[in-house]
């Protein structure tokens, strides 16, 4: 059974007024697979995960996601793309104004004309899956980080999309919300014969699950294998990043000149 | 909130803003302006209309039966040719007089419509002939003055 | 010195620019907002329910104010008109007052900040918390289901509250007028009744009230949505509704009122 390639971009570079940010860039995705797209900020990463999404258009280039290109695509076209996608954003962005329930129930109730009662039993199939059934009366505000992270991907997948994408998923969670999202990240893609794309800079959780990594570096995309692979790379910049190296190819500092002639130490020094 | 308290309290809202609309235009305003029922219109040519303004009320023996509509300038004989829209239900004799009177000592101008005797009724379209022309402060002091005077006259031939 | 002249004028011109740009992206946005008003025309639910939020919240602010404005005209104008003996004209003065002017400006203004600064704060937080880009990637258009509703809720709240104003306003010149100092109250009513035309006045106070607020929505939906997602942008923001819908207030009641009560 050969599987389909859901996401393929070709070639594609982004400006953003006069700022390059991605340059030659060439993915393929298969079907069913978890993808990690890791790369330290300011990378591109959260940029390309918009251009799948349709929400930005390639500068140039062409990104086809389930055999449609995403450039010819108006309003209406892209909608209907977005339809088969769950997106979970970096901090849940949940709708402050409607209660956990409700916020699961939105896409149903929006795009889809079943009745309450059917709605009520697929949000509480979805809030079990992340293990939130009992919290479906609380606002948002009453939840800690992690559990509106699951609330939130509890609702992206109410449609049971085709291909979700996960921005920065693990930041800024406690080890036991992280190991639960990581888990049910390849649970749902499991199950649910989905596609993830996980950007994330979360090396030890994202390795463990995913099946294909890229890395992008300064817009290009520098490496790209199985975990195994990038834990085995021989390239500085990807090892400083997997390793967690504080000093590399990738300098701590912000380039600056010598802080001892800054301080007056010494008199500039002719090179 | 529940969905029923919220159409509830929502419902409450617009019924006290139409309530409130409502208390105004018929307990605060005047309705009888709105141009309910059927009217037609006079003409009549004064030499002076003085203050008098459009949508100036026309009242005959103190009860508003018109409104002025319109005023013009008759180029021909130099007056004022002002157009009153009377209710329909109200019929003035060929010889009623119109006057401009003002209500009050320092109100506003009104035309005041005395009804004749003719058996005949105005049509619509019709002019009223004889007319009363709003009083003019200069012209009350010199005719005063020139009575003072006219006075004063006889007593100094003596 | 020169330098520093010819870049603060043109400066002064970017500004200006901006300000044009700003303009047009504005219309743009009102017009997006028109075209897909069709989802909360057909879903009322979705307007009820920012009605309640601009409306009927908005309500209590508005009757306490209309009340006091009320009283206080009774209260000043009954020292002015005794001199000339005028009294009984108070109620006149009361409701001209209240119905063609106060009522929908002072409603406007205390709309504007409260219901305007609550529309923009909330749109513009919206935006940082990333909801609006949430509800997006969800196939759902932000403008139709969050800008829209506010839009409709917005314009009808507005005569609404001017009317409660106005009314509330007669009421409370009534009484301090009448049951306080004592005027007459057959000619308080009866020289208010015969001086305060519908159609002329308060239907002209209806006009600009509507007008109003649609000024102050389209202002305050439009810097929340335009906001920078940042603390201080959404709080700007929300500064500039408060201070650009009042001042379109009363610079619409300026022209408004020059078109309507023209040589009467």
């Amino acid at each position: 059974m050969a599987s389909k390639n859901l996401i393929e971009i070709k070639d594609v570079s982004f400006s953003y007024g006069k700022r390059l940010i991605l340059s030659g860039i060439n993915m393929t995705i298969a079907q069913g697979q978890v993808v990690a797209l890791m790369g330290i900020s300011g990378s591109g990463k959260t940029t390309l995960l918009r251009l799948i999404g349709g929400v930005m258009r390639p500068t140039s280039g062409e990104v086809w996601v389930n055999g449609v290109c995403t450039n010819d695509l108006d309003q209406a076209g892209l909608y209907q793309l977005r339809r088969q996608m769950g997106m979970l954003f970096q901090f849940g962005a949940l709708f402050t104004d409607l209660s956990v329930f409700d916020n699961v129930a939105f896409q149903l109730r929006e795009h889809t004309q079943l009745p309450e009662a059917m709605i009520r039993d697929l949000v509480m199939m979805k809030l079990h899956a992340v293990g939130l059934r009992g919290a479906h009366q609380l606002m948002p505000a009453a939840l800690s980080g992690g559990m509106a992270r699951r609330v939130a991907l509890a609702r992206a997948i109410a449609l049971d999309p085709m291909l979700m994408l996960y921005d920065e998923p693990f930041t800024g969670l406690d080890p036991i919300s992280l190991g639960a999202i990581a888990q049910l990240v390849r649970q749902f893609n499991d199950t649910l014969g989905t596609t993830s794309l996980l950007v994330t800079h979360d090396v030890a959780e994202a390795l463990d699950v995913v099946d294909d990594v890229y890395y992008l570096a300064d817009g290009k995309m520098l490496a790209h294998g199985s975990p195994q692979a990038m834990r085995a790379h021989t390239n500085p910049v990807v090892r400083q990043f997997v390793y967690g190296e504080i000093d590399g190819p990738v300098a701590a500092q912000y380039p600056v000149g010598d802080f001892a002639t800054a301080l007056k130490l010494r008199k500039q020094c002719a090179a | 909130m529940q969905r029923s308290m919220l159409d509830l309290w929502v419902g409450l809202f617009v019924i006290a803003g139409l309530a409130a609309l409502v208390v105004l235009a018929f307990k605060v305003g005047n309705m009888s302006s709105t141009g309910a029922g059927e009217t037609y219109s006079l003409q009549a040519n004064f030499d002076n209309i003085g203050g008098l303004k459009p949508r100036a009320p026309v009242k005959s023996a103190g009860v508003v039966v018109g409104r002025v509509t319109r005023i013009e300038f008759n180029n021909d004989r130099f007056t004022a040719k002002v157009t009153l829209t009377i209710n329909k239900a109200v019929q003035f004799p060929k010889d009623s007089t119109a006057a401009i009177l003002t209500s009050g000592l320092l109100g506003e101008q009104y035309v005041g419509i005395d009804g004749g005797g003719d058996g005949e009724m105005f049509k619509a379209g019709d002019n009223i002939r004889l007319t009363q022309s709003a009083v003019v402060l200069e012209k009350l002091i010199s005719q005063f003055m020139f009575d003072k005077a006219a006075q004063g006259q006889p007593n100094a031939q003596k | 010195m020169l330098h520093r002249l010819s870049s603060s004028v043109s400066a002064l011109g970017a500004q200006v620019i901006d300000m044009v740009l700003r303009l047009g992206y504005a219309t743009r946005f009102m017009l997006l907002t028109l075209r897909q008003s069709t989802t909360c025309l057909m879903r009322p639910s979705l307007i009820v329910r920012e009605l309640y939020y601009t409306g009927t919240l908005s309500m209590v602010i508005i009757l306490v104010s209309g009340l006091f404005v009320g009283m206080v005209l009774a209260l000043q104008g009954y020292q002015t008109l005794v001199t000339y003996g005028s009294e009984s004209v108070l109620g006149v003065l009361v409701a001209l007052s209240l119905v063609r002017e106060l009522g929908p400006v002072i409603a406007a203004l205390l709309f504007a900040s409260r219901a305007g600064s609550a529309m923009t704060a909330e749109i513009g937080l919206m935006k940082a918390t990333e909801q609006l880009a949430a509800m997006e990637m969800m196939a759902v258009d932000p403008i139709a289901r969050v800008v829209a509703p506010r839009f409709w809720a917005g314009l009808l709240s507005m005569p609404l509250l001017a009317a409660l104003f106005s009314a509330m306003g007669i009421f409370g010149g009534y009484i301090v007028g009448v049951v306080l100092i004592g005027v007459d109250e057959g000619s308080f009513w009866s020289q208010m009744q015969s001086a305060v035309d519908v159609r002329e006045d308060i239907l002209n106070g209806v006009i600009k009230s509507v007008v109003f607020g649609i000024a102050i929505t389209w202002i305050a939906l439009f810097e929340g949505y335009d906001a920078p997602p940042t603390a201080e942008g959404v709080s700007g923001a929300t500064t500039r509704t408060v201070v650009t819908s009042s001042l379109a207030v009363l610079g619409l009641d300026f022209i408004l009122t020059s078109f309507m009560f023209r040589g009467v």
